[in-house]
């Protein structure tokens, strides 16, 4: 079987520096798999070459058996590729609706805008309280939904989410993470990036060790979180 | 005083009805630096060779005035689009400084390129309307339908921008240029898009100009830097802002110039500019850094 998302030996870096080496992965439909690592370990990179906002210098990302070389960044969404950015970057002076109405900008998801939204409102109803609120002005947590939110709005295949976790309070974390579950039993395949490798354990398939740039080690969730390695560089037990 | 009080309201309608078309002057530079971060120094002389066409068409080859209209607003607009690939896309990345210097150039080129074209006389087109008279107050038609047209024209523009996909990832870029392709958006595409309006809004401003005023080469550097100051005042790419502050700004011109003169209209502005400037560098409603 094909994997979905699959990276062949991806380079890839800011001008000089190089912050990916050789890395190969892969995210097979219905999987939820992270890649965890420390702070510049090259994770938000690799989001970024998936999503085309930098390229790649060596190596190949495709998508359902398609390289995604040639692919304008704009066009990558509508392929089924959706990421939640680092930092939520959600539009501070829009509402939270119309931040959820630019997840549907691209032509395909227009249509089924309006059903959508009832779909997002039903998984965040937080969210349908807050619609005519602007997202600038609302809690990390309640902006990490809409962020999630806005990326449902394409009706995406695969999910990409970069740190869903950082920066918000203890307490907002564990929520952050229920709803990775509920996104998981919606049937979305996700691929998340995090530095919270102990939850992020609890909530997906398998898991990539990145380090420096480079994958150390590959499993199971399970096996990884039994692993010694990861058990005392990330667990701290 | 009963009749001077009379005087003093009609002044304070005219600077309303001036504000109204200063308003939308200030709209279509406000939007095109909201959107892409770069001020049109030239935007006046692109209102003036609007202007030109209207002048040309009517007067030269005998358009139906709405006709000539019509086709100012697509010739500006077409003009914008054309700044925008030729002179600012090649400059997008470059300091601020080097923006101003090419639309600042840009500025001198049309003037230059008018006055060679076109000649230095005054040209009008020649269109009498005649005066709205409520008792002893007059107002012109020229400028009643000027201000109405900017209204009309500034509250499509707030739908479209509120209402549509279009106008809510235009409003959209300003607050993360960065993210934009993650939602499917090419900022390449919504830069275009924001030049042909911001060219249309020019072309517009030309037709309700030229019912009021001469054209002739300089007619930018009567209206070009009013407008600039204009969206300073009101903050820089804040279109609510650019509202307000041309109301403010037609108002003190038109009692400076009941009171004085009408160039002493223009130093109370200017002053009050200035002023403003020490007081809230960022303008009436600027905040955003």
């Amino acid at each position: 079987m094909s994997a979905m998302l699959e990276l062949k030996n991806v380079s890839a870096g800011y001008g000089t520096f190089q912050a990916l080496f050789d890395v190969t992965l892969s995210v097979n439909a219905g999987e939820a798999v992270a890649v965890i690592g420390p702070n510049g370990a090259g994770k938000t990179t690799l989001l970024r070459a998936i999503s085309k906002l930098i390229n790649v210098k060596s190596g190949d990302i495709a998508f359902e058996g398609r390289s995604l070389a040639t692919v304008e960044p704009h066009r990558i969404i509508e392929l089924g590729l959706s990421q939640v950015p680092e930092h939520r970057r959600l539009f501070p002076r829009l509402t939270v609706e119309e931040n959820l109405r630019m997840g549907a900008y691209m032509e395909a998801a227009r249509p089924k805008f309006a059903q959508r939204l009832e779909m997002v409102y039903a998984l965040f109803p937080r969210m349908k309280e807050r619609r005519h609120q602007m997202a600038g002005t609302m809690s990390g947590g309640e902006q990490q939904m809409c962020a999630i939110g806005r990326a449902l709005m394409s009706g995406p295949k695969l999910l990409l989410l970069d740190e869903p976790s950082a920066g918000l309070a203890p307490v907002i974390v564990q929520s952050i993470f229920d709803l990775m579950r509920k996104i998981r039993a919606e049937g979305y395949t996700v691929m998340i990036v995090e530095q919270n490798v102990r939850q992020v354990l609890k909530v997906v398939d398998r898991a990539y060790l990145l380090e420096v740039g480079r994958i150390k080690a590959s499993g199971s969730a399970a096996e990884l979180l039994a692993s010694d390695e990861i058990q005392k560089a990330y667990v701290g037990l | 005083m009963e009749i001077f009080d009379i005087f003093l309201l009609e002044t304070v309608l005219n600077g309303v009805l001036f504000g109204g078309v200063l308003a939308l002057l200030a709209l279509g530079l406000n939007l095109i630096f909201g959107v892409i971060d770069v001020v049109w120094i030239c935007y006046a002389e692109l209102m003036m060779i609007g202007m030109y066409t209207v002048f040309y068409l009517t007067k030269t080859f005998g358009w139906n005035l709405f006709a000539a209209f019509a086709a100012a607003i697509v010739i500006v607009s077409v003009l914008g689009v054309l700044l925008h690939v030729l002179v600012i896309r090649p400059v997008l990345d470059s300091e601020p400084i080097n923006q101003l210097l090419v639309t600042g150039g840009m500025l001198t080129f049309m003037q230059a390129a008018a006055t060679l074209a076109f000649g230095i006389e005054f040209r009008n087109v020649g269109v009498s309307m005649p005066s709205l008279v409520l008792g002893e107050i007059s107002l012109p038609w020229s400028r009643i339908s000027a201000a109405l047209t900017a209204l009309v024209a500034m509250v499509l523009l707030w739908l479209f921008l509120k209402k549509t996909y279009l106008g809510t990832a235009i409003r959209a870029i300003s607050q993360d240029r960065g993210i934009m392709p993650l939602v499917g958006v090419s900022p390449a595409r919504i830069y275009l898009t924001t030049s042909a309006i911001g060219g249309a809004l020019a072309g517009l401003g030309a037709c309700l100009l030229v019912l009021q005023y001469d054209v002739h080469p300089a007619i930018g550097l009567s209206f070009g830097p009013l407008t600039f100051m204009v969206c300073v005042l009101g903050g820089l790419g804040n279109m609510l802002g650019g509202f307000i502050a041309a109301f403010i700004f037609a108002q003190l011109i038109s009692i400076g110039g009941f009171y004085f003169h009408i160039e002493w209209g223009y130093v109370m502005a200017f002053a009050f500019f200035i002023v403003m400037m020490f007081v809230r560098p960022q303008g009436i409603l600027g905040g955003k850094s």
